[in-house]
């Protein structure tokens, strides 16, 4: 199953990555050697198998309600890229711009 | 004369329990070993420097008046750059994390610190543990000790390096498909990759959310015993941790296991595997007999099939657990007015152009900036894992890849169930060779991920594994025996390998 | 039904739940915070963080798709919804997908004016997930950023998905207030509509009478709406939109132009309007969420929270028409205004002995008098012990219901028993023995009209009344003729 530059590129948006010739180039062509080795996995008989998404087989972790101290302001917006006194900054959700 | 760094974590920690040895002293041993190693190593993206003899004073200011003191008191210890540390710098070997300041510690770190451990610093990694040999860091390339032309192994490179060098007697490590027992083998240094659940995972930044576990890296697996007392426990913070009582592993450590059954896995002894590390490791099985072990050959039939099911799932969880990285909150955002210039290039154009379908399709200044950020802050292994994930689970391709890999998972864990159901341990190979160049694999992301071939699958099933010395390469390469045991047998595979490391000295070794 | 269509509603309901604390992690859901001052490493997404669940949420949700009639299935996962957003921290919404915590279920929805057919709407589904924060576009300022809060990231949210039974703009504006008050009666959301604690989306598509049977329409998913009443326009306008655009282009869902969009409602115009969305926006590559495990939901715990529902709407309106004699739009009423209503309602019935009396009664007196001062039943002056010994003193004829009216506004006005309000006006009562003296004492003085009434003409005794209330003030007329004809009967 290879995957074409333009499934490469449709996929970098998804995933949110901008990738320039030749990075667009040498990516599809590791994707695709990549999705070649992974067909390995056609040759297994997985008929009536059970996904297995999680070693663990444990359930029901919980916590109860209880309001903990939240971050002061100042500490949450530490690390923001952007900020003003009370918010995150990011160019506008809406709109072009 | 045996110098203090080649002593175990043990015997220091009993040294400064019996009053022979200061915090600060050996505080200022590893401190000038840093100075005199990691020049060339380059196993710490940071190190503690102003607060390391501090902490090192506290504690033996502690001792002094009587106070209790915690189970690690003065022991320096190393932890990978991928565990959140309260207002210290933790960067994942990534531009993206360049700047990056937690306001809370890891639990792991936590235990540490009311264990009285000094933080020595922080080891480096493959950029998000993504990669086997920590040439992957944004920042440096650590070099392996026994040979600075050679990778250390990854992606908890750092943190194996400098055990090796005697730059800390503990580090701790993480693992998700081999990265605390392949850099452990290749720089002949003990490590443990515990039970998935065993640790908690709160504050690990996280790569593939059901594979992770936290683990230690020591020169011995009694020292490893040491370290996992502390880390390992329930964690309400991490619903994944598991509720069960911690065995005193460092007490049980030293009692040999009898009758021990060893499955040698039929599949691991084939192609691609070098010969001297298959020689090694046959050795290392003769031994276990010599002490009184049984082996059986058992089969692991789909192990051929792991690293292509780990692959999948690994990517498929990590392009989730990376989409946080998006420049909004924290991290590295791209710089906005020439992001915004380009746009509004692009956008005139097209313009021009009078390409109405390429304008329709412009991202807007929101998309882009998300673009930009992230394919500035990431490397390329991470954006080659985060697009092969997004991929795998998009519409169309869920079943065939990630439905898939869940399903051979499954018949992955049943042959485990299946193997031990006659043996106590599974014994065999942690890398197919002994160190290899840096830059030798760079090019070819493939033969990198077959080299996690015998580790990946532990994580897939959740078992315990570790990787003990067992001899060297002609060369003068070391080489590591892997031994894994069935859920929460994490006691028995220390008991194990303890048994192994009284029985010989290759964990003794130093570069 | 003249128009050659028939309107398919489905709807999608965001309630939040009424938790303490978030979905994942301990920080405060209070609403009105100032941003940013309710998050943690967890609802910041920050690396390495981990989600917990919080157990209560888990308990309000399964009450509610218990009371909405659902199926629980033995066990529940956790899903990642993907997308990029930025008021969504961690690229991905924990959310349910494959696994809900309930599924197939119903809510009877009935006209008590008549409009409709009381009738079931399937619930497809109610799952719960985390909400997002909230992005604020600064134009004010002139800046071209948008603005990131992220208290309310986090926050339980129950989304009920209904089947697309509704038929009509008031069949949806009609579910929506029987869920609103179903949920109330559960206590699990407090359904405040202004502070986004209830949100509603709307599937909205018609099938068009063709000769060769029903043609789907595009369907169109509306959003925006702040209001019921919105909800109600909103939907009247697309399907009056869509019907226009069918007569004009006659494009079927699925044909090329036919795929399901999104449209905004806009309240100032009252139109819905395009929002576009880029394609692939839709791809969410849900998986399970690696870092929570299963919830377990035993039959044991299922049939315990059944058991804990309490009496809801649709049962309390069947008794109060069948044990109280009231009409189905009388139950109607009070049940809408709530348990606690309702609870005053059936103290006053029960001790009055008249549920129609007291019914009338609380209608004019106690709900105009909460509805003008827009508060509870909780701050309503008179206690129903007192409110039911006054209707016993106008049932017994012992006041006129104009006369007991003021003994009413007294009661609010002074805080007064019914006896002290009586005082305070100046009536006594009139005992029943006292009343047959005085009546019997004027029908002697008064033989002429005795006569009269004994010749057939009942009216007659109409001037002894006049008498009587000049004997005494606070004898009621009907009784003063009733005992008067009474007496005349037996001579
Ligand atoms: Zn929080």
């Amino acid at each position: 199953m290879a995957i074409t530059r333009d499934e490469v590129e449709k996929v970098s948006l998804l995933a949110r990555l901008l990738l320039k010739e030749p990075e667009l180039e040498q990516m599809t062509g590791q994707l695709g050697a990549v999705l070649e080795y992974i067909a390995l996995l056609d040759e297994v008989d997985t008929a009536n198998v059970e996904p297995m998404a999680h070693p663990l087989d444990v359930v029901d972790a919980f916590r109860d309600d209880e309001v903990q101290p939240s971050l002061d302001r100042e500490r949450a917006l530490a690390n923001a890229p952007n900020r003003d006194d009370e918010c995150y900054r990011v160019p506008a959700v809406l709109g072009v711009t | 004369m045996i110098s203090l760094l080649d002593h175990t974590a043990t015997i220091l920690l009993r040294q400064l329990q019996a009053g022979a040895l200061s915090a600060v002293e050996l505080a200022q041993a590893y401190m000038d070993q840093i100075d005199r190693c990691d020049g060339t190593v380059k196993a710490f993206l940071h190190i503690h420097a102003d607060s390391v003899l501090e902490q090192a004073e506290r504690i033996d200011r502690k001792r002094a008046a009587g106070q209790p003191v915690g189970r690690l008191a003065g022991l320096p210890v190393a932890v990978k750059d991928l565990l959140c540390q309260e207002g210290q710098l933790t960067t994942c070997a990534s531009h993206m994390l360049g700047n990056f300041h937690p306001p809370y510690d890891a639990t792991a770190i936590r235990k540490l610190k009311e264990a009285d451990a000094v933080l020595l610093g922080r080891t480096n990694l493959d950029e998000f543990a993504m990669g086997g040999s920590t040439e992957n860091s944004a920042f440096q390339k650590t070099t392996n000790p026994w040979d600075p032309q050679r990778i250390p192994g990854g992606s908890s490179g750092g943190s194996a390096a400098c055990v090796a060098a005697r730059m800390a007697p503990l580090a701790v490590g993480t693992d998700t498909g081999g990265s605390i027992r392949c850099p452990a083998a290749l720089c002949g240094v003990t490590g443990l990759k515990p039970s998935y659940g065993r640790v908690s995972r709160f504050g690990l930044v996280a790569f593939a959310s059901s594979l992770d576990q936290i683990g230690p890296i020591a020169q011995t697996a009694e020292d490893c015993a040491l370290l996992l007392e502390v880390l390992a426990g329930h964690d309400p913070n991490d619903s994944t941790s598991v509720n069960r009582p911690v065995p005193a592993y460092s007490l049980a450590v030293r009692r040999p296991l009898v009758g021990l059954r060893l499955g040698l896995v039929r599949e691991h002894f084939g192609e691609g595997l070098d010969g001297e590390v298959e020689q090694a490791v046959r050795e290392a099985i003769r031994v276990y007999e010599s002490l009184g072990a049984t082996v059986a050959e058992v089969s692991l039939p789909h192990s051929r099939y792991a690293v292509a099911t780990y692959y999948i799932i690994a990517s498929c969880e990590a392009s989730a657990n990376l989409a946080r990285y998006d420049g909004a909150h924290y991290g590295y955002r791209t710089k906005e007015p020439a992001m915004l210039d380009e746009l509004k290039h692009q956008r005139k154009q097209l313009h021009e152009a009078g390409d109405s379908a390429g304008l329709e399709a412009l991202d807007s200044a929101l998309i882009r900036m998300y673009r930009c950020s992230r394919s500035e802050g990431f490397g390329l292994e991470v954006k080659r894992r985060v697009m092969l994930g997004t991929y795998a689970l998009s519409a169309g391709y869920y079943d065939a890849y990630y439905l898939k890999a869940l399903k051979v998972r499954r018949l992955i864990h049943r042959d485990f169930q299946e193997a031990f159901k006659g043996v106590d341990l599974i014994v065999g190979p942690v890398t197919p060779t002994p160190a290899y160049k840096l830059g030798e694999k760079a090019d070819d992301p493939l033969a990198m991920y077959l080299f996690d071939l015998y580790t990946a699958s532990t994580n897939l099933a959740g078992l315990p594994g570790i990787a003990v010395p067992c001899g060297f390469s002609t060369g003068r390469l070391p080489i590591g025996l892997h031994l894994q045991a069935p859920p929460f047998e994490d006691e028995r595979l220390l008991r194990a390998a303890t048994m192994f490391q009284q029985a010989t000295d290759w964990h003794t070794a130093a570069p | 039904m003249t128009e050659p269509y028939v309107i398919l509603i489905g709807l999608e309901v965001h309630v939040q739940l009424l938790t303490r604390s978030k979905l994942f992690c301990g920080c405060s859901t209070r609403f009105g915070a100032p941003p940013n001052t309710q998050t943690c490493p967890v609802c910041i997404g920050m690396p390495g963080s981990l989600p917990v669940i919080n157990r209560q949420a888990v308990q309000l949700a399964l009450r509610t798709a218990v009371a909405l009639n659902c199926t629980i299935p033995r066990s529940t996962k956790w899903d990642r919804k993907q997308y990029f957003y930025p008021d969504l921290p961690k690229g991905y919404q924990i959310s349910q997908y494959d696994l809900p915590l309930s599924h197939c279920g119903w809510l009877e929805i009935s006209d008590p004016k008549g409009a409709f057919a009381s009738k079931r709407v399937g619930i497809t589904r109610a799952h719960l997930e985390e909400d997002a924060g909230k992005s604020m576009h600064d134009e004010a300022v002139g800046r071209a950023d948008s603005r990131i809060d992220l208290n309310r990231a986090g926050t339980p949210l129950l989304e009920i998905v209904s089947e697309p039974d509704l038929r009509s703009p008031a069949e949806a504006k009609c579910y929506l207030t029987e869920l609103k008050l179903l949920l109330g009666y559960l206590g699990v959301s407090d359904c405040n509509m202004q502070e986004g604690s209830l949100r509603v989306d709307a599937n909205i598509n018609l099938h068009v009478g063709t000769a060769d049977g029903p043609v789907p329409t595009p369907i169109v998913e509306v959003k925006n709406m702040n209001s019921f009443r919105a909800v109600e326009r909103a939907l009247s306008y697309e399907a009056e939109r869509q019907w226009r655009l069918w007569q004009e282009l006659g494009v079927r869902l699925g044909e090329p132009g036919g795929h399901k969009t999104t449209r905004g409602w806009d309240e100032g115009r009252q139109a819905t309007y395009e929002q576009r969305a880029k394609e692939e926006s839709s791809d969410y590559r849900y998986f399970p969420d690696p870092d929570l495990l299963p919830v377990v939901l035993p039959e044991e715990t299922v049939e315990s929270v059944r058991a804990s529902l309490g009496e809801l709407p649709a049962a309390l309106r069947a008794r109060l028409e069948t044990g109280y004699g009231i009409t189905p739009y009388d139950a109607d009423v009070l049940v809408n205004q709530g348990r606690a209503l309702v609870d005053y309602y059936l103290a006053v019935a029960d001790a009055c002995g008249d549920g129609k009396t007291a019914c009338n009664w609380i209608q004019q007196g106690v709900l105009r008098w909460l509805n003008d001062r827009q508060t509870t039943i909780d701050a309503y002056p008179v206690p129903a012990t007192e409110f039911a010994a006054l209707l016993k003193a106008v049932l017994a004829g012992e006041l006129t219901t104009s006369r007991g009216r003021e003994v009413l506004a007294e009661m609010i006005d002074h805080g007064e028993t019914v006896e002290q309000a009586m005082k305070r006006l100046g009536i006594e009562r009139v005992d029943e023995a006292e009343l047959e003296t005085l009546c019997r004492r004027l029908l002697e003085a008064n033989p002429k009209i005795v006569a009269q009434v004994q010749a057939g003409k009942e009216k007659a005794v109409g001037s002894l009344i006049g008498q009587a209330k000049k004997h005494n003030p606070n004898a009621d007329p009907g009784r003063v003729k009733d005992i008067c004809l009474k007496l005349i009967a037996g001579m």
